[in-house]
């Protein structure tokens, strides 16, 4: 049994990393004291950024088929400038592939969430559940999306179907995991309440277990989150029909690897706004 | 009304209660008092059905207990309050869960009159980690009361709290149990001589291992209502109180 933990992508740039010299100044105002220290994380940040965009330069120096950090930004701001239009099914402005894809991920998330979630309960719930359930879990979470492409598109018969499907079935297990482990782990103090005042099932499930677990919930839905925002890149490669995936495979086909990257930069950013959505509700919930 | 026959039970091979033989009247306050690890909390345990005995048999007014049940109710040394709930829906569904009987408009006075009397009925939307550890055992004890069991049972639940909360507290509990409810009889584990002296109609005094069971059971003969500061001074309590320290003394762990 492994317990995901959450990613700490939000790991608080301590005071911009400066090496301090002298002891801090003692009682600065508050206000002032966060303004320097957001004002420094920028900074630094406009560093690495600076460092790295330096390095992709130099490696376009020595590989001409890497388009430079220019071409990639005014392929960027091409892309951007018109993001909704729509010319038909193969062409198609970047928003409307990222909404797109978008869509997908939702639906394969939501049915992740619906299934996850009770799924996990009954593990966490019961020994035997786990006993039962556990081993398909490990053995069916490791598995590659592309693995599980050929069987959504034959069952389903739909390319759309066959993404959300391949969503589905990869997003679902962190949420599994993290339920079934919060939902494991009520404190036996708690437990004795419920024994000595009998609460039953659904009083049991609905006082003690999912406030207890609601935390770990969140967390493993970020977690599943992330992955579906990942996967549906790769499976719209193979579905070949719309989407941000399908996008970057046809910039490629097309032979502008400058588009290819601007998708990486805003495939990067929408699941950026995704999971500090819910490391937003996550710390909601927490409160 | 309560009745203990030969009650053994035993963690990994080691004896924590070794053939406890005990009778409870009814309308009894008895206070369980020895050292760490002489099996008190898990003889409470028991009673109160989270525990199944190895061996022996605890009646209830004439039934065995199997498990536990709406004629007992329990406050815990740690509150155990459910921390997401606010105060009144910590009282009000454990009252509802325990007594599914009770009509809905009947259950909610019920519990609103037990939270008036420890006086948190101004702070029921707080949550536990809102207020302080007495209110908190304070909801514990409206908690209880609010199933009206027959028999209560309390698992060390002032050790945590300070001596002014719990010279309060402990009054508090007094007042709902000879005045303000139906529960007649009373089972308190304890650490605290003076506190088990001041409440208890008999002190069941419990030995260490090897031999973990009923070492001694003394009556407290004074009147009721006790007055904290005068009662100290009575001939009595003083004789109950040497007494205790005496077997207390005398039963100190090898160990320690």
């Amino acid at each position: 049994m492994t317990i995901v933990h959450p990613k700490t992508t939000e790991a608080e740039p301590r005071a911009g990393g400066t090496p301090q010299p002298s002891p801090p100044p003692p009682a600065r105002k508050k206000g002032a004291g966060r303004l320097v220290r957001l004002i420094s994380g920028i900074g630094w940040a406009a560093v690495g950024v600076a460092v790295f965009v330096g390095l992709w330069a130099l490696v376009a120096r020595f590989s001409p088929d890497l388009p430079t950090p220019g071409e990639g930004f005014t392929a960027l701001r091409e892309l951007l400038r018109y993001p909704f239009y729509d010319l038909g099914p193969n062409d198609k402005g970047i928003g409307r592939q990222l909404g797109v894809s978008l869509i997908k991920v939702f639906k394969g998330f939501a049915l992740a969430t619906l299934v996850g979630v009770p799924l996990g309960f009954l593990m966490g719930g019961s020994r035997r559940a786990w006993a039962a359930v556990n081993p398909i879990v490990q053995i069916l979470r490791p598995v590659s999306p592309l693995a599980w492409f050929p069987i959504g598109l034959v069952v389903l018969k739909d390319v759309r179907s066959a993404a959300v499907f391949v969503v589905f079935v990869t997003s679902l297990w962190p949420t599994v995991i993290n339920t079934a482990a919060g939902a494991a782990s009520v404190p036996t103090d708690q437990r004795n309440v419920a024994r000595v005042f009998r609460f039953g099932r659904l009083a049991y499930i609905r006082h003690v277990v999912v406030p207890h677990s609601l935390p770990s919930i969140i967390t493993g839905m970020r977690l599943s989150m992330g992955i579906a925002w990942m996967v549906i890149v790769a499976a719209e490669m193979l579905a070949g029909n719309t989407g941000i995936g399908y996008f970057v495979w046809n910039s490629y086909n097309g032979g502008s690897l400058a588009y290819v990257i601007s998708a990486i930069v805003l495939i990067g950013t929408v699941g950026v706004v995704l999971d500090t959505m819910f490391m937003r509700l996550a710390r909601k919930a927490a409160a | 009304m309560l009745d203990l026959k030969g009650v053994w039970k035993s963690f990994g091979g080691q004896d924590v209660l070794r053939g406890v033989d005990l009778a409870v009247g009814q309308g009894e306050f008895v206070s369980f008092i020895g050292h760490s690890g002489c099996g008190k909390s898990t003889l409470l345990n028991v009673v109160g059905g989270l525990l199944e005995a190895d061996a022996g048999e605890v009646n209830l007014d004439g039934r065995v207990i199997t498990g536990p049940g709406p004629d007992r109710a329990m406050v815990f040394q740690n509150y155990s309050l459910l921390p997401r709930l606010s105060l009144l829906a910590n009282v009000r569904e454990a009252a509802r869960a325990a007594r599914p009987e009770r009509r809905g408009a009947v259950n909610d006075e019920i519990v609103e009159r037990y939270l008036r009397a420890v006086s948190l009925w101004e702070h029921k939307d707080k949550r536990p980690a809102q207020v302080s550890g007495g209110m908190q055992q304070r909801t514990a004890v409206a908690r209880a009361f609010a199933v009206s069991p027959r028999l209560l049972l309390l698992d060390e639940p002032f050790g945590a709290l300070d001596a002014l909360t719990r010279a309060r507290l402990q009054q508090q509990l007094i007042e709902l149990w000879q005045h303000e409810s139906e529960t007649e009889t009373v089972l308190m584990v304890t650490h605290g001589v003076d506190e088990a002296i001041l409440l208890a109609d008999r002190i069941v005094v419990m030995a260490n291992p090897p031999s973990p069971s009923v070492l001694d059971v003394i009556p407290v003969d004074l009147p009721r209502p006790r007055d904290r500061t005068s009662v100290i001074d009575q001939p009595a309590f003083r004789m109950v109180q040497e007494r205790l320290m005496a077997l207390l003394t005398a039963d100190e762990p090898a160990a320690a």
